[in-house]
């Protein structure tokens, strides 16, 4: 199907189930019960996973096959979300051409930081782009304040020329006249989901984007990329330079970053300098770690992970903590509070780093290896010792030094 | 390795498939407009909920846990729990402790991170999933403008809680928005008259400022304000934000042939510059014949605890401080000391009042719809929050109210009585035209009830 093999095409169809049913799939949990807490169905979170999951998904083009550790992505994902409300600002509030030139920007911006970087591999090469990003931060936070409009974050003004806007169109992003913002809620009984349409574009971008990461993979120039992540020396050797895949891996990162960045803006017509920030940068490498570098699925994962702990954790304060052990005796109920306060609300990073931990030392291909040792123990049930879930090309080892 | 190539069967069902993903988002729509109540999360049951955005983590962590603390009390007092703080003292008398408009008030929290994107990915999750009718918070000047500006959209009320600069209210202010806290224009003028008294007419001002909108307004402001007294202004030097040494920046200071030495920075960068800047020396000098001075045009009470003993006789202004003596701020010093045990900071004070003033907003208006709300809060008089008789203006939703100048105390008797109340300055004295070119350009739209 699609010219993909067939265990390709089962994974594609089941991040298709899953993307397309999300807001149910998220909403697990009646919204009247004490649970509703960790419902993550509502339309900004899911936006968040299908726009992480694109980002994280570029990231992992570059890294996952080349090796080469970018620590500076943020930047692509800030210069789209530029780009993006600059054509909010300029022509009118369509999404179109707005993402379609955050790409563009996306793309041009990694061909100029990865043309210098990619001259050193390894740690230098971190550190190059780490440094890029940085100060692509400072400009954007201070000195370039009349393009990005500082600390507060380019938006768009109601005395913005917009010179395509027609007087009857929505005066927020819309896609042909639907805003992103447009929300159905469907009550089923006790459950309750909603049914966005900004996350439904983010979600067929995804689709669209995660179809072509999978065509990447398995074409010849991804094996290219393979072959530099695991012995660039030998390539050369052979006669191959391979600065040019290289260089085509890193642009085509930057392009799914600056998508992201264009639907991230696109969902919420204001670009933050804060994105573009050094931790912003880390959170992709996290995201891509967690869920399993150089797998398929593993980023977009990973992504959902690491949204869903900022999102949902962060919320939980002391109050909610009394409500779900308010039938334990008193002296009981305070000792639990004092025990899982620190864990939740602002001590969401510290679980997080928990479990980050707890993955990398225990399931160090992600949590798509957590995946696969469960299939794993499935299939022994089954009495077929001699099926190993092992498939190299699939999922290539991790090399013992990254990049 | 698999085929590159698509071929017209597998492309056309591609694009099927496309086609029906994009349409379903019209069925939706229409749906959503049938269906739309008189105003976004309209509430049901018998509670409502507030959502407070606050920065737990980051450089405004202290900050936003005594906002918390603050809305926490306030919640209480509205619920009628405790023992009513600031309803006993507040001129209007509407809120009976029962709630807003006989609902229980329930609250959610968030963390901004002090980040727009992250500040506005918590505000949507309240509006969104929990429901809030009302967000407040807020710690820094780009947060809240972001903040104001999404609820601006999505049509809830933003009742804005520590944010100095000139731009919440002015080229930034939103109809949804409200703003309690005073802002950078009336540090400025409320400073310079006693700046003028204490260290005369004829000085030189250098500026240290922090790179970023905040710390440009407040410098404009307090250059214009202190020129206007007569004084000349040598320099104005950006630091890059996030900077921890200023040393190679105030070395320059002591060659310039300036007297006074302005620093326009908050927080953790405030603490580090005046430390290093009295590390230096600088007070001890005589310029020109005077005595070197430092100005900080905004105090926390939380910077003069980080800054410790350098800030001692070092001028500043303040929002409110839990020293003053009318009936208003002795109420919320006492229920927020006894709950707490501590005195509130100005933040604390300013959220406090915001959710008071919403409250009592709903109440009087006789629904939550937010252009009820801003109808109610629109010009809008009253006393006995601690800040004196303020006025809510309608033409940018900025509180006008009593500005206090404060300095460092020399003998300070506990380790919270860091700061002395030095002037009240009167409310007219620091009053502008809603057009004043510092606050020039913005537009303030009409009030969005979100549906």
């Amino acid at each position: 199907m699609l010219g993909l093999n067939t265990r390709d095409a089962s994974l594609f169809v089941i991040v298709v189930i899953l993307a397309l049913t999300a807001p149910f799939l998220l909403n697990p949990f009646p919204a009247e019960s004490s649970l509703a807490q960790f419902n993550a169905g509502y339309p900004d979170l899911m936006q968040r996973f299908a726009i992480y999951g694109i980002f994280a998904i570029g990231f992992n083009i570059l890294f996952g096959l080349t090796g080469y550790l970018s620590f500076g992505h943020a930047a692509f994902l800030g210069v789209g979300s530029y780009a993006a409300v600059w054509m909010f600002k300029l022509l009118n509030y369509n999404i179109l051409p707005a993402v379609i030139l955050s790409v563009i920007v996306g793309g041009l911006f990694a061909l100029l930081i990865g043309y210098i970087s990619l001259r050193r591999s390894g740690i230098y090469f971190s550190i190059l782009t780490l440094a890029f990003a940085q100060m692509s931060f400072a400009l954007a936070y201070s000195v370039l304040t009349p393009i990005t409009n500082g600390e507060t974050g380019l938006q768009v003004y109601t005395d913005d020329p917009q010179y395509l806007q027609s007087a009857d169109a929505p005066s927020i992003p819309h896609l042909f006249g639907v805003t992103m913002r447009s929300t159905q809620d469907i009550d089923f009984g006790a459950w309750s989901f909603s049914f966005n349409a900004g996350y439904y574009v983010c979600a067929v971008m995804m689709i669209v984007m995660f179809y072509l990461s999978i065509r990447i993979f398995r074409s010849p120039f991804g094996m290219m990329l393979r072959a530099i992540k695991t012995n660039q020396t030998r390539m050369n050797y052979t006669g191959l330079n391979p600065r040019p895949y290289t260089l085509a891996a890193f642009v085509i990162s930057g392009m799914y970053a600056g998508l992201a960045g264009g639907l991230l803006a696109a969902m919420d017509p204001l670009a933050g300098a804060e994105r573009m920030q050094w931790t912003a940068s880390g959170e992709v490498v996290l995201m891509t770690i967690l869920g399993g570098a150089g797998t398929l699925l593993g980023p977009v994962l990973g992504a959902g992970f690491i949204k869903y702990f900022e999102n949902i954790f962060s919320k939980i304060n002391e109050n909610v903590l009394h409500q779900w052990f308010a039938f334990l005796p008193d002296g009981l109920e305070d000792f639990l509070v004092t025990i899982l306060y620190p864990f939740v609300g602002k001590g969401w990073h510290l679980t997080l780093g928990l479990l980050f931990m707890l993955v990398v030392i225990f399931l160090p291909g992600g949590l798509m290896e957590g995946g696969q040792r469960i299939g794993r123990i499935f299939r022994k049930r089954e009495k077929k010792p001699e099926v190993r879930a092992k498939d190299p090309e699939h999922h290539p080892k991790p090399s013992p030094h990254v990049a | 390795m698999s085929k590159l190539i698509i071929n017209r069967r597998s492309l056309l069902k591609t694009g099927g498939a496309a086609s029906v993903a994009l349409a379903t988002p019209y069925f939706f729509t229409r749906g959503a407009l049938a269906q739309s109540d008189m105003y976004l999360n309209a509430p049901k049951g018998d509670t409502v909920t507030l959502g407070f955005n606050v920065p737990q983590t980051g450089p405004y962590a202290d900050e936003g846990a005594d906002e918390l603390d603050a809305y926490k009390l306030a919640v209480e007092h509205l619920n009628g729990e405790g023992d009513g703080g600031c309803l006993n003292t507040f001129s209007s008398k509407v809120l009976k402790g029962n709630g807003i408009l006989g609902k229980k008030v329930a609250y959610v929290t968030g963390d901004t991170q002090t980040k727009s994107d992250a500040a506005r990915a918590s505000a949507k999750s309240m509006i969104e999933k929990d429901g809030a009718i009302m967000i407040t918070g807020g710690s820094s000047s780009g947060v809240a403008v972001a903040v104001q500006g999404l609820c601006q959209e999505a049509g809830v009320i933003f009742m804005a809680a520590l944010t100095h600069s000139n731009d919440t209210t002015g080229k930034d202010k939103k109809a949804n928005g409200f703003r309690h806290f005073f802002n950078a224009y009336m540090s400025g003028a409320a400073l310079a008259p006693v700046l003028k008294n204490a260290y005369g007419s004829d000085r030189r001002a250098y500026h240290l400022t922090a790179d970023y909108t905040w710390g440009w307004t407040q410098q404009e402001s307090i250059q214009a304000a202190t020129e206007a007294i007569g004084w000349e202004t040598v320099n104005n030097v950006l630091t890059p934000l996030a900077s921890t040494d200023f040393s190679s920046y105030i070395a320059p200071v002591l060659n310039s042939g300036a007297d006074v030495l302005v620093l326009n920075h908050y927080g953790g960068n405030m603490v580090n510059s005046l430390t290093q800047a009295v590390q230096f020396g600088l007070r001890d000098k005589q310029v020109n014949g005077k005595q070197f001075e430092i100005i900080v045009p905004l105090y926390s009470e939380l910077m003069a605890k980080g800054a410790g003993e350098n800030i001692k006789g070092v001028y500043g202004s303040m929002n409110w401080n839990w020293t003053l003596q009318d009936e208003g701020t002795k109420a919320f010093v006492k229920s927020f000391g006894e709950k707490y045990g501590r005195p509130p900071s100005n933040a604390a004070q300013t959220a406090y009042a915001q959710t008071l003033l919403y409250a009592d907003a709903a109440e009087r208006a006789g629904t939550f719809n937010p252009c009820g709300i801003v109808e109610a809060l629109e010009g809008y008089d009253f006393d006995g929050l601690g800040n004196g008789p303020t006025h809510y203006r309608a033409a940018d939703h900025q509180c006008f109210k009593d500005v206090l100048v404060v300095k460092g105390k020399d003998a300070p008797s506990n380790q919270y009585d860091t700061l002395e109340v030095v002037e009240v300055t009167p409310r007219s004295q620091v009053e502008y035209e809603p057009d004043h070119p510092m606050f020039a350009g913005g537009d303030l739209g009409t009030c969005n009830p979100g549906a």
